[in-house]
């Protein structure tokens, strides 16, 4: 039986596609000034770096206002109900078959693990990224910032720790997104909004989203 | 107040008429604009005769630009002499050696052709001579004034058989003419002495040759002489004869910011930041977080000697005083002309557009001198050289021409030494290619011991590179930097993006990386397999 679910709406659609290319491009790009490798040749690595790097900025404006206005910020909460039981899914369940443990929903888009995951990036890699590159971009004025004593290698450093996380966590990504009902309905959900949600039986998938409605406590009850 | 409205109105009544008469042309014989001077040197009686030695074009001088001659003497140019504000150590070209013709001690008539002087021809020159000063050199415009070597800085001005009994005739200048015509300094003027350091043209600098006379905007952007065309002065700007730039005390970084006129400044006007400021880039404002640790020569002079006219890059004066078969000297050249042996020098090595050595540069230059002492198990003795460091919070990183050599040195004093090179004498080691005796020479002139035994030793001196500037296209490249084994690649202190990462993050981020993969890739592999499985079941 399967059920289908609007989840993702336009605006975090659009957010989260642009944001992955910016992301993605970027990079490309960050790990050509790095020294990894020659692909547009360093001076125009730097210059689309940094272009990419305040397009990011103004669509996290952007975001960031949408999920306070709109209350999505709450799916960033974390929670470890049911932590383990996803996680024994994915290491054993998902081998065997067994429908997923977790029903998204609207109210409740991400799983526990998601939640932590992202959670995770947003308060710690993002902020890594973006404080080093932030003072990668302002390297000129350091001096009066009152951080003259602050050193390129440590920022430059950090910066790299930060796209390697963020390399590490896309690489997962991508192969996580393959993990839905079927191969593709991940990714469609991300396009089309529509999650597949694969349930034994429709009063179980009913009674799911309902308990993760209830389970919210914003949630109108 | 009526009385200057008065004043204003006939001001303007005059300009009005000289402007009616001017359109009407009423006014017959306007003067031809006459460039940039308001003396016509040809007019004045005191120059219309003739002159039988330089110094009476000098009295000629002085006898209006009463002042001239007591500002020279207060300069290096005439002094040959720098005590060095800081280390005490007393330089200037009478004192120091250099790894080129080595020193001027006992080869003065030679040297001194390029001294703002006449008869410098030995240690007993008086310096506080007025008519021996030579404005000639600096403000001929003629280019016909030249001062040989061997006659201390006269020039010749009778008809003269060189060499004695050839039968050729080296004519004479007409100095009155030269006087006459005296004007502003030119990049000729300067480049008379300053092209030629090191006994011939672009030999010792890399970054001053002759090809600066007259440059393309590629060689120097400033100096181009279809464009800018700079003169010399327009950076080295000299007040009271007093020329701006130093090599003993030069500027590696200049935090003043541009000039502006009316405010006093008393830092060198002979550096980029003097005009340019510090935040010079406007079109790209990235390139200006390279300012507070890149000197501007380091992306702006790509390469050295770029006008055709090569440098001596070394000089190994051990390899000197091979004869032919008939005993006569010998003189190699390469496949270009260019003299690679001499006899009476050594071996040379050449090079055209050089690319520059860099080095952190914080303005100090200490000098090995005479008196000091020399260890031959030292791997090079460095004549000169450069203080500097990345944290000192004075340097900048500067291109240098780093000019390598092997030269005599006394092995038992353990010094380097002065020899008596220049000179038609039975001493001079030019002539006779005897090492001890133009050494016990040079250094007797320069009131130095000497052993009489005579050895070899390794040595460098550094010149920073500020001359020939290009165009900002031209301009060094990121990747020449920003890459593993780019120019920079011995630079110590200082994070460069591309160069430079901590290899334990990389190490461990691409280990994650690829964790990730790897365990995605197992994890899909597992999936795939227990679906087989699952529909094998179903199916079975």
């Amino acid at each position: 039986m399967v059920e289908r679910v609007y989840i993702f709406k336009g605006f975090e659609r659009f957010w989260h596609w642009s944001q992955a290319a910016l992301i993605m491009f970027m990079m490309l790009t960050g790990f050509e000034i790095h020294g990894s490798y020659a692909l547009f040749g360093f001076e125009k690595a730097v210059g689309y770096h940094s272009i990419a790097a305040w397009t990011l900025i103004g669509l996290w404006i952007f975001a960031i206002f949408w999920h306070l206005t709109t209350g999505e910020w709450r799916h960033y909460i974390p929670t470890m109900e049911k932590v383990l039981v996803v996680a024994q899914y994915y290491s054993s369940g998902i081998f065997r078959h067994e429908p997923h443990p977790f029903k998204p929903s609207q109210l409740n888009k991400h799983n526990p693990l998601q939640r932590l995951t992202y959670l995770g990036v947003l308060l710690f890699v993002s902020p890594l990224i973006w404080i080093s590159g932030w003072l990668y971009l302002f390297y000129a004025n350091w001096t009066s910032w009152g951080l003259a004593n602050l050193k390129l290698e440590w920022v430059a450093t950090g910066h790299t720790i930060g796209a390697f996380l963020m390399l590490a966590f896309f690489v997962s990504h991508l192969y996580l997104v393959t993990t839905g009902h079927t191969v593709t309905a991940h990714i469609k959900a991300m396009i089309t909004g529509w999650e597949e949600v694969e349930s034994s039986d429709a009063e179980n998938a009913q009674a799911g989203t309902e308990k993760s409605l209830s389970n919210q406590p914003w949630s109108p009850s | 107040m009526g009385l200057v409205s008065l004043r204003r109105s006939a001001g303007c009544v005059l300009a009005g008429l000289l402007y009616l008469f001017a359109a009407s042309g009423v006014v017959a014989d306007t003067k031809p604009l006459k460039l940039n001077t308001t003396a016509d040197h040809s007019k004045f009686k005191e120059l219309q005769r003739e002159f039988q030695s330089a110094p009476e074009v000098t009295k000629a001088c002085l006898s209006c630009h009463t002042e001239a001659a007591g500002q020279v003497h207060r300069t290096k140019h005439w002094k040959w002499e720098f005590l060095h504000p800081a280390s005490g150590q007393k330089l200037g070209k009478k004192e120091v050696l250099n790894n080129f013709c080595i020193s001027i001690a006992s080869n003065y008539s030679a040297c001194t052709s390029c001294h703002v002087g006449y008869g410098w021809k030995d240690a007993s020159f008086d310096f506080t001579s007025e008519e021996n000063v030579d404005c000639l050199a600096c403000h001929d415009t003629t280019g016909i004034y030249k001062k040989p070597p061997g006659l201390a800085g006269h020039p010749q001005l009778k008809d003269v058989e060189n060499p004695p009994g050839s039968g050729k005739i080296t004519k004479g200048i007409d100095i009155a003419k030269v006087a006459q015509k005296v004007g502003k300094s030119s990049r000729d003027n300067c480049g008379s002495c300053h092209f030629y350091g090191g006994g011939g043209d672009g030999v010792k600098h890399g970054d001053l040759d002759s090809s600066l006379a007259a440059p393309d905007k590629d060689l120097d952007v400033h100096m181009d002489a279809t464009g800018l065309d700079f003169t010399c002065a327009a950076c080295h700007k000299g007040s009271s004869h007093d020329v701006a730039g130093s090599r003993y005390t030069p500027t590696a970084m200049d935090k003043g910011g541009a000039h502006m006129r009316g405010k006093e400044d008393k830092s060198n006007p002979a550096t980029c930041v003097s005009c340019h400021d510090t935040a010079p880039h406007k079109q790209d404002a990235r390139l200006n977080t390279h300012t507070g640790k890149i000197a501007c020569q380091t992306c702006h002079i790509p390469e050295f000697a770029r006008g055709g006219v090569p440098t001596k890059m070394s000089w190994d004066w051990s390899k000197a005083g091979e004869r032919d078969a008939e005993g006569k000297q010998i003189v190699r050249k390469d496949a270009k002309g260019h003299i690679i042996y001499e006899s009476r020098k050594g071996a040379f090595e050449l090079g055209e557009n050089v690319k520059p050595e860099y080095f952190w540069f914080n303005g100090d230059v200490n000098y090995t001198l005479a008196t000091d002492k020399v260890d031959k198990t030292d791997s090079v003795t460095r004549i000169n050289w450069l203080g500097g460091s990345p944290d000192d919070g004075k340097s900048m990183i500067w291109p240098v021409k780093v000019f390598r050599g092997s030269q005599p040195y006394d092995p038992v004093n353990k010094t380097l030494v002065k020899p008596h090179t220049a000179g038609n004498d039975d001493t001079g080691y030019w002539k006779n290619l005897v090492w001890d005796k133009a050494i016990e020479v040079g250094m007797k002139d320069a009131g130095l011991p000497f052993s009489g035994k005579v050895d070899f030793v390794k040595t460098e001196m550094f010149w920073p590179i500020t001359h020939m500037v290009a165009p900002k296209e031209k301009a060094l490249a990121c990747t020449e930097c920003h890459s593993k084994s780019g120019r920079l690649a011995g630079i110590t202190g200082v994070y460069i993006p591309g160069r430079d990462a901590n290899s334990l993050v990389d190490t461990f981020g691409w280990g994650i990386a690829l964790f990730s993969l790897v365990g995605s890739v197992g994890h899909g592999l597992m999936r795939i397999a227990s679906r087989r499985k699952h529909e094998e079941k179903e199916n079975g």
